[in-house]
């Protein structure tokens, strides 16, 4: 731990202190210590993170840096070599990535991950019956649990992708596509959410819809969000971590994070030689 | 038509979805092409009795192949345990026909679940070899278990008691077409029913994208390992009912003939639509039997430029050769290929 | 001592010379796997295409043995360019079940080809007589023919893996292999590398089967019957890599080779078993890079 513990004012109304640990509550997600390596090459560092409860945290760093990584570590797709992950101060380092998800894990994908040959509202209602733990069900069909369906329908309103419901997801444009990413997640109902780059592809025009989607999330969730879109991420962000040849380099409110000298030079001077 | 089901504000999207499932008139038309076979090709029904084997041993195959997306040419060894279970039982003095499909289907069953482990573990071509290998070493096996098996002279001495006790098989096929017009119809509805279950369009999922699968909490390879298990059960089923109507099991029910031939038939037909069987299953086995009587000596040739046609100019098979001519008709803009759920 | 330690010897020569023809047949089908992402299923045809060109030119043409097996390699290499660029081309990245497909309608016209042109008999092989009887290597008799094998194949190896390290040319396939989406960022012309590699692949192929005609010998069902051993090979050493399908063909070899001796009456099925308890111990094979996927 011993990170700087710097308090921040968040901007919106949360209903929890800034540090939940000195109420004595755990965070959201934790880890500590978590390290991986794929051979000699070691792409997370000892990393020691905490995402609050309600948190709206971003995760930057240059390309490599191991962003993804992190993410496949804590949903579970990867096994660390070493250290351990929290959720809500439980130990799920030994757990498979699906009792993960059922405690309240959901990722997006960088690159689109989809089910790219059924129809976009039938992406959701798989999340959503797996949610409800009906996916192992062997008779009854699908097309009888009104519910879920209609649900999947609402999610899709939400993110304005209520026209292409009935539409195969590999006939959406790329943009689109990342609109259902999130939905899927969403499905899930998540108490810890990770989105890897949501913005990723998404013409500016449809940006708007994910910015308005994040902020009408509920409040108690937490949003660890991987973003190379700066205005993004200071928009959203209430707390960033930079992350840089797979270990923390700093973390802090964005004002910090965009006054530190350190985070000018690996991070922002990398960006504009692009 | 009930009107208060469906008010106009339902989006045309759910209500799709919504209806799904339901049976369509064309799903009539197997049936009754095959009630129709009984009157019109008294002469054949024997051969109808295998063609129905091979539709349920192809549509046991679907599950796997075509809505789990698991690659396999082993299948025989499926076909084979539940053939071979069913043929011992009753060469030792049990010849009751629907309880040795059972037992047929309980053998495949413990064997699909035994290697279910080491095949589903592994991906792409590792995974195709490991479905083949355990083909041919139960076939290695009850070549060697003389004794047991018969070997290569085949399984002998196997009494088959009249269905029900009623119907004895006789020599025309009348009793063997119609049993097995009845176990197919059991099955296809087995299966229909899986497939538009919350299970079977998991298995769809996995088919499409195993990663997002995992990451929407489906414990994936229990899901596989269950369609594993179906699916071999099913095809142990038609196994046996091989064994019963032909009174005779041969190293030939554990071939790399029988697995490669299945899923042929089901390309052929067109995968992951339930009905791939149907029409691929007669047309290949038409087409075999034609080439072989044009040119006995060279027919593989034949068949093999057949199948190159059908990869090049007919993918999804003939649904979807069927499915692109149609939609060329209505003038609807060709979306590309792939295969649906 | 004498028995034991004499069969263990003979067990370890001929499984050596077998590993040898399993490798060279194998590693194109490792290797289009790896950089094309392709199941071909027909690959013991080049096999067996290099087997038939080579027995052709040396019974009926008497064309020198060693000349015989190389322009075997060239033509079935050069040839199998064709096939390359015409059928398998539209099937990179596509569903593999099309490849199966494909590649399995390849096979039957093959072996209907072969019958065609060669009949349904195997094709005589009788090394030339230089090649033919015995050596002596430290007080032991070995077969010549056994041992040219093991010595020509060792060279060969030695020179694949060579230009594949130290060549421009290898540390592009290596790139390629390793990284696809990577080497063709960075400019490596992947249209025209997948051609050449395919052909080495098919070339190597050929070579193996002309080499080996007379431990497997040439016939019309030949890449039907040995498809299981290319896979197990392939599949043992780790899909994609180079080297992984040399250790795995010489614990296929060898192990095949003292179970048809120790236990014969068992056939093949002891080489399954230890395949399904490799496989499952690592699903990946021996070799294969772990964390890629």
């Amino acid at each position: 731990m011993g990170k700087e513990s710097v308090a921040y004012a968040p901007p919106h109304p949360a209903p929890l202190p800034p540090n939940g640990a000195e109420r004595g509550i755990p965070p959201a997600l934790e880890t500590r210590g978590l390290d991986k390596s794929f051979g000699a090459l070691a792409v997370t560092h000892a990393v020691d993170f905490r995402l609050e409860r309600g948190a709206r945290h971003a995760l930057i760093g240059p390309n490599g840096a191991g962003k993804t990584t992190f993410v496949n570590l804590v949903t579970g797709a990867l096994r660390p070599s070493a250290g351990a992950i929290f959720l809500d101060g439980a130990d799920i380092t030994p757990l498979s990535q699906d009792r993960r998800v059922k405690l309240g894990i959901a990722r997006t994908y960088q690159i689109n991950t989809l089910f790219r040959g059924l129809s976009v509202l039938e992406n959701v209602c798989l999340a959503i019956g797996e949610r409800l733990g009906l996916g192992g069900r062997l008779f009854r069909p699908v097309g009888l649990r009104r519910d879920v369906i209609e649900a999947a329908y609402a999610l899709l309103e939400r993110l304005r992708l209520a026209e292409d419901a009935g539409r195969l997801v590999r006939e959406l444009p790329y943009g689109r596509q990342r609109l259902v990413e999130i939905a899927v997640a969403l499905g899930l109902e998540p108490k810890v959410l990770l989105l890897d780059e949501p913005a990723a592809g998404v013409p500016s025009a449809e940006s708007g819809i994910i910015v308005d989607v994040i902020e009408t999330l509920p409040a108690d969730l937490a949003l660890l969000i991987i973003e190379h879109d700066m205005e993004l991420v200071f928009r959203l962000a209430r707390r960033i971590t930079v992350l840089v040849q797979g270990a923390i380099l700093v973390e802090g409110t964005p004002a910090e994070i965009a006054a530190d000298a350190r985070v000018r030079e690996v991070y922002l001077g990398e960006r504009t030689r692009h | 038509m009930s009107a208060a089901a469906t008010p106009a504000a339902v989006p045309e999207a759910v209500r799709a979805l919504a209806r799904r499932h339901r049976f369509r008139a064309y799903e009539t038309l197997p049936w009754i092409a095959a009630i129709g076979g009984y009157f019109l090709f008294p002469d054949y029904l024997a051969l109808g009795a295998q063609v129905f084997i091979a539709i349920l041993f192809a549509l046991a195959t679907d599950l796997i192949l075509g809505y789990g997306g698991i690659i396999t040419l082993g299948q025989a060894a499926f076909f084979g345990a539940g053939a071979y279970a069913c043929g011992l039982v009753s060469a030792h003095g049990w010849g009751e026909p629907l309880s040795l499909l059972l037992i047929g289907a309980a053998a495949a069953a413990l064997v699909g679940f035994l290697s279910g482990f080491v095949v589903l573990r592994a991906t792409g071509l590792t995974q195709l070899m490991l479905t083949l290998i355990v083909a041919v070493m139960l076939q290695e096996a009850a070549n060697k278990a003389n004794d047991l098996t018969g070997g290569a002279n085949g399984l002998q001495g196997m009494e088959i008691w009249p269905i029900l006790g009623l119907f004895p098989f006789d020599l025309y096929g009348v009793a063997a077409y119609l049993y097995c017009l009845a176990v197919l119809f059991l099955g296809w509805l087995v299966l229909r029913t899986l497939v538009h279950s919350p299970f079977g369009r998991s298995l769809t999922g996995i088919r499409e994208s195993e990663a997002r699968m995992n990451a929407i909490g489906s414990p994936v390879f229990r899901r596989r390992l269950a369609a594993y298990v179906i699916s071999a059960a099913l095809a142990g089923v038609a196994g046996a009912l091989a064994a019963e109507t032909t009174q005779l099991v041969a190293l030939d029910a554990l071939s790399f003939d029988r697995s490669g031939g299945v899923v042929i038939m089901l390309i052929v037909g067109g995968i992951g639509r339930l009905y791939g069987g149907f029409i691929g299953v007669p047309l290949y086995m038409i087409a075999q039997d034609r080439f072989a009587e044009i040119d006995p000596v060279y027919w593989y040739f034949w068949i093999g430029l057949f199948l190159l046609l059908v990869v090049l100019f007919a993918r999804g098979g003939m649904i979807g050769l069927g499915e692109t001519l149609w939609r060329r008709l209505k003038f609807i803009p060709l979306r590309p290929w792939g295969r649906r759920g | 001592m004498t028995e034991a330690v004499s069969a263990a010897i003979s067990i370890a020569f001929h499984g050596l010379a077998f590993a040898m023809v399993l490798y060279l047949v194998s590693v194109g089908l490792s290797v289009t796997m790896g950089l094309m992402g392709f199941v071909n299923l027909a690959h013991g045809v080049f096999a067996a295409a290099g087997g038939y060109v080579m027995t052709t030119l040396f019974n009926d043409y008497g064309v020198p043995f060693p000349a015989a097996a190389a322009i075997a390699a060239i033509v079935v290499g050069a040839a199998s360019v064709a096939i390359e660029r015409t059928l398998y081309r539209r099937f990179y990245g596509g569903d593999e079940l099309d490849q199966v497909l494909l590649t399995i309608a390849i096979v039957f016209m093959s072996v209907a080809a072969a019958k065609y042109f060669w009949g349904s008999s195997q094709q005589p092989m009788h090394p030339p007589p230089y090649l033919s009887g015995q050596i002596e290597v430290l007080g032991r008799d070995f077969p010549t023919y056994r041992s040219f094998i093991i010595a020509s194949g060792a060279v060969l190896v030695t020179l694949l893996w060579f230009g594949l390290d130290r060549t421009r040319l290898g540390a592009k396939i290596r790139a390629s292999v390793d990284n696809r989406r990577m080497a063709q960022s960075v400019g490596i012309d992947t249209s025209g590398l997948f051609s050449f590699t395919f052909a080495l692949g098919t070339g190597l192929a050929a070579l193996g089967g002309a080499l080996g005609a007379e431990l497997w010998p040439i016939f019309p069902g030949y890449s039907l019957d040995h498809l299981i051993y290319f896979l197990i090979v392939v599949a043992v050493g780790g899909l994609g890599t180079i080297r992984g399908p040399f250790f795995a063909a010489l614990l296929l070899g060898v192990a095949d080779t003292a179970f048809k001796y120790l236990l014969p009456e068992f056939g093949s099925f002891f080489i399954y078993a230890l395949t399904l308890a490799v496989l499952l111990w690592r699903p990946k094979g021996l070799f294969g890079q772990i964390g890629r996927t």
